[in-house]
C-alpha cells in the first residue's frame, strides 16, 4: 500500500495473443477519486487491458502498480481491493439476488457480512428482488446486482466494463449517478463504454483503436487535441451533396444526422476549399465544434491508416 | 491473506449445495443412476431363474433315477424339455442353446448305488450366463443330498453317507469362471460412485468457465485449493447417499451378505469418494468445454469398469492390463468392499488396498491444483 496520488500507474502495458498484439505499450495514469472513461473501438484490447489490471491476465511486457500494488507481483492484493465488473454478466444464474451477494461477501470476508449484504440491496434498490433468481433478472437488473456484488466489500478502486451496455436511458442516467456519488466518496473508477453521453461524463477519457492510446485527457484536451474541424449543412438533396462531398481531398467524414449533413477534416484548409467548391446558396453552410463522436472516428480512422 | 481460509471455502461449499439444490436433474440423476444400475445387474442376479431347458439323458430306468427326476422337476428349476439319445446329441442341444442343461443319469446308476459306490450325476451346464445357471446347481446339491432318503431305509439306510449318496459332478461349459450376485452387487457400489462422481466434478470448472462465472471468481480473492475442496466436500455427501441407496438395495433386494463391519466401509469409502471427486476435478481443469470434460470421465469410466476386476477376473488379465488396473481406485476398493462384505476383513487387511487409493487421491488433487489457472491467459 502506499500514499500514491495514483490509483492505477502503469507503462508501457502490452499484451499479445499469439502474434498479434492486442495491448500495445500502453501508459496509463488515473488519479484517486477520479472517473476514467475507457473508449475504443470493439476489439481494441480495452477488456484485455482492464483485466491485466485485476490481475486475471498476465502482461507480456510493462510495469505498474494499481492501488500501489505491483501488478505483475501482487495481484492477490490487488484483488482484495479491487471491484471488477465484467462485461458479460458473471453472477450466478442459479442463485438468488441475496445468495449472490452473500457469497461474494462471504470470499471476501466483509465484516458484519448480514448488515453489508442488506446495506448494498437497499443502496441499489434490489430489496424487493433480493429473493430472485438472478437468472430471472432483466439486463438492466442484471447490472445493478452487477455493481452491488463488486461494491460489497468497500474497494478502492472499481473497473467497470461495459456497465450500460443494453441499459434504458433512465436506468443508464440512475447508475451514471451513483457512479458520480461513489467517486465523490473518494473511489476511483475506471469504466469502458460506446457511448459518447456517458463520456463526457467522466472526468477524464482515453481512447484506443487497434491496441494503442491515441488519445488522452479530459474532454477538453482531447476535443482539442482532435484538430478537428467541422461543417454542418442543412438543405434538399442532402445524398446527392453528400455524394457530391466524399472523396474530395480534406473532407474525411460526411456523416447524416437526421435533416443534417457533418462534414469533417483535419486539414481546416483543404476542407474549407472542397467546401467552397460544392457550395450553393440552396443549403444553409455553417462551420460547428466537432463533436467527441467525429473525433474519436477520426481517430479511428487514422489509426487504420497507421497501425491495420 | 494468501493462505487457505475456512471462510472462502465455506462461501464455496454453500454456493454448490444451493446449486445443486436448484439443479433437480443432476441431484436427480445422483440418486436415479445408482438405482437404474442396481436394477439393470440386479434382473440379471435376481431373477433367479427358474423352468430352465433342461434335456435329459437317462441309461438307467431304475427307482432311484424316477426319484431323482421327479425331485429335479419338482424344484422348478428345470424344465425337462427332451431326453437326449446320445452324448452327441446332448452337445449339439447345448451348444445351440436349445437346453441350459443336460443332466445324465448313468447306465449302472442304480446298482453303483446300492453298492455303496456312490455313482456320478453329471450335470453339464451352459455357463455362459452363470446367474442363470448358479442357482439351478445350487439348487441340485440340496436335492441330491436327501432325495433319496426315502428310499433308503431299512438295511440301506447306511448308504445315506455323508457326503451324500451320489457323487455329482458339474460342468460348467464356456465360462468356468462362476460370477455370482455376491460379487457383483459390492462391485457395484465402485462402478455407481466412479460413474457419478467422476462425471460430477468433471462438469464442475468446466461449467464455471462456460457460464463466465470463472472471470468473477478469479477476480476474487478465493485460492485454487479452496475452490477445488468447496466443489468436492459437497458431493462427497452425495456419494455416500448413493452408498446407502446401494446397501440397502444389496440387502433387501439380493440379499447379501455383510459378514464385515458397515462402519468401515463408509469410512474407508471417503477415501475413494473424494479420489475420484479429485480425478473429476482435475478433468475439468483439463477440459476445454462441458464436452471434452464428459468424454474424459467416459475415458476414465471404462477401464474403472472393465479393468478393475469388476467385469473380469483380476488374475485372469494380462499383465498389462493388471499394472493399469491397479492404478486405478475402483480396483482396490472393489477388494476393500469385497473383503469386509463377504469376508469380514478388518483394517488390518484391507490396509494394503488402502495406500493406493491415498496415493491417487493426492496425485489427481496436487495434478489439479497445478493446472488450475488463476488467470485467463
Ligand atoms: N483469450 C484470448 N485469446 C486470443 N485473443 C483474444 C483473447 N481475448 C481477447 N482476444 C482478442 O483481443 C482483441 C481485443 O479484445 P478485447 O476483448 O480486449 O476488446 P474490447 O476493446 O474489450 O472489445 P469490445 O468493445 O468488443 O468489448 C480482440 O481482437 C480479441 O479477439
Ligand atoms: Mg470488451
Amino acid at each position: 500500500m502506499s500514499g500514491s496520488a495514483y490509483a492505477i500507474d502503469v507503462t508501457g502495458v502490452t499484451k499479445r495473443f499469439g502474434d498479434k498484439t492486442v495491448v500495445n505499450a500502453i501508459d496509463l495514469r488515473v488519479q484517486r477519486g477520479e472517473i476514467y472513461g475507457f473508449l475504443g473501438p470493439n476489439g481494441s484490447g480495452k477488456t484485455t487491458f482492464i483485466r491485466m489490471l485485476c490481475g486475471l491476465l498476465t502482461p507480456d511486457a510493462g510495469t505498474g502498480t494499481c492501488l500501489g500494488y505491483d501488478v505483475r507481483t501482487q495481484q492477490a492484493d490487488i484483488k482484495r481491493h479491487v471491484g471488477y465488473m465484467t462485461q458479460k454478466f458473471s453472477y450466478y444464474e442459479d442463485l438468488t439476488l441475496r445468495e449472490n451477494l452473500d457469497f461474494i461477501a462471504r470470499l471476501y470476508d466483509v465484516p458484519d457480512r448480514r448488515a453489508a449484504v442488506q446495506r448494498s440491496l437497499e443502496r441499489l434498490g434490489l430489496v424487493n428482488r433480493s429473493h430472485q433468481l438472478a437468472g430471472e433478472l432483466s439486463g438492466g437488473w442484471k447490472q445493478r446486482l452487477a455493481l452491488a456484488a463488486c461494491l460489497i466489500h468497500s474497494p478502492q478502486l472499481l473497473l467497470l466494463d461495459e456497465p450500460t451496455a443494453g441499459v434504458d436511458p433512465k436506468a443508464r442516467r440512475e447508475f451514471w449517478d451513483e457512479i458520480h456519488r461513489l467517486a465523490d466518496e473518494g473511489l476511483t473508477v475506471l469504466i469502458t463504454t460506446h457511448y459518447m453521453d456517458e463520456a463526457e461524463r467522466c472526468h477524464r477519457l482515453a481512447y484506443l483503436a487497434y491496441g494503442n492510446l491515441l488519445a488522452h485527457g479530459t474532454l477538453a484536451d482531447v476535443l482539442a487535441n482532435g484538430r478537428l474541424t467541422t461543417w454542418t449543412v442543412t438543405g434538399p438533396e442532402l445524398i446527392t451533396l453528400a455524394a457530391a462531398l466524399r472523396g474530395r481531398a480534406g473532407v474525411e467524414q460526411v456523416v447524416a444526422f437526421g435533416t443534417t449533413l457533418h462534414v469533417s477534416g483535419r486539414d481546416a484548409a483543404k476542407l474549407d476549399a472542397a467546401v467552397s467548391a460544392v457550395r450553393s446558396p440552396r443549403h444553409a453552410w455553417k462551420k460547428t465544434s466537432s463533436s467527441l463522436e467525429d473525433v474519436f472516428i477520426s481517430l479511428m480512422d487514422q489509426a487504420k491508416d497507421n497501425f491495420a | 491473506m494468501r493462505r487457505f481460509t475456512f471462510h472462502r471455502l465455506w462461501a464455496m461449499v454453500l454456493k454448490e449445495f444451493i446449486q445443486m439444490k436448484r439443479d433437480r436433474l443432476t441431484f436427480g440423476m445422483m440418486v436415479g443412476i445408482p438405482l437404474m444400475q442396481l436394477m439393470l445387474f440386479g434382473f440379471a442376479i435376481n431373477s433367479d431363474p427358474k423352468h430352465l431347458p433342461t434335456a435329459l439323458r437317462i441309461a438307467d430306468h431304475g427307482p432311484f433315477a424316477r426319484t431323482l427326476v421327479a425331485a429335479l422337476r419338482t424344484s422348478g428349476y428345470f424344465n425337462l424339455v427332451t431326453e437326449a439319445a446320445t452324448e452327441a446329441e446332448a452337445r449339439r442341444l447345448l451348444r445351440l442353446g436349445d437346453v441350459q442343461f443336460v443332466i445324465n443319469i448313468p447306465e449302472d446308476f442304480s446298482r453303483q448305488l446300492l453298492r455303496g459306490e456312490r455313482p456320478t450325476l453329471l450335470i453339464e451346464a451352459d455357463a455362459t450366463d452363470p446367474a442363470a445357471t448358479g442357482p439351478a446347481i445350487s439348487a441340485v446339491r440340496a436335492i441330491s443330498d436327501h432325495v433319496l432318503d426315502r428310499d433308503l431305509v431299512g438295511p440301506l439306510a447306511r448308504l445315506r453317507a455323508k457326503a451324500g449318496p451320489i457323487d455329482f459332478q458339474i460342468h460348467a461349459h464356456y465360462n468356468p469362471e462362476n460370477l455370482t450376485p455376491y460379487n457383483v452387487v459390492p462391485g457395484l457400489m465402485g462402478v455407481v460412485l466412479t460413474m457419478t462422481m467422476v462425471v460430477i466434478t468433471a462438469l464442475a470448472i468446466t461449467r464455471e468457465r462456460e457460464r463466465g462465472t470463472m472471470e468473477n471468481l478469479l477476480a476474487t480473492p478465493v485460492r485454487p485449493f479452496e475452490v477445488m475442496l468447496g466443489k468436492i466436500i459437497p458431493y462427497i455427501i452425495v456419494g455416500y447417499l448413493q452408498l446407502t441407496l446401494i446397501l440397502l438395495a444389496a440387502r433387501v433386494l439380493f440379499d447379501v451378505p455383510m459378514v464385515g463391519s458397515l462402519a468401515l466401509i463408509y469410512a474407508v469409502s471417503l477415501l475413494f469418494i473424494a479420489a475420484n471427486l479429485a480425478m473429476g476435478i482435475t478433468f475439468s481443469t483439463l477440459a476445454k468445454n462441458q464436452l471434452q470434460a464428459v468424454q474424459m470421465a467416459f475415458f476414465f469410466f471404462l477401464p474403472s469398469i472393465l479393468l478393475s476386476g469388476f467385469m473380469f477376473p483380476f488374475r485372469g488379465m494380462p499383465e498389462w492390463a493388471q499394472w493399469v488396473g491397479s492404478i486405478l481406485p475402483n480396483t482396490h476398493f472393489l477388494r476393500i468392499v469385497r473383503g469386509i462384505l463377504l469376508k469380514g476383513n478388518g483394517l488390518a487387511e484391507i490396509a494394503p488396498a488402502l495406500w493406493p487409493l491415498l496415493a491417487f487421491l493426492v496425485v489427481a488433487m496436487a495434478v489439479g491444483v497445478k493446472r488450475y489457472r488463476q488467470t485467463l491467459d
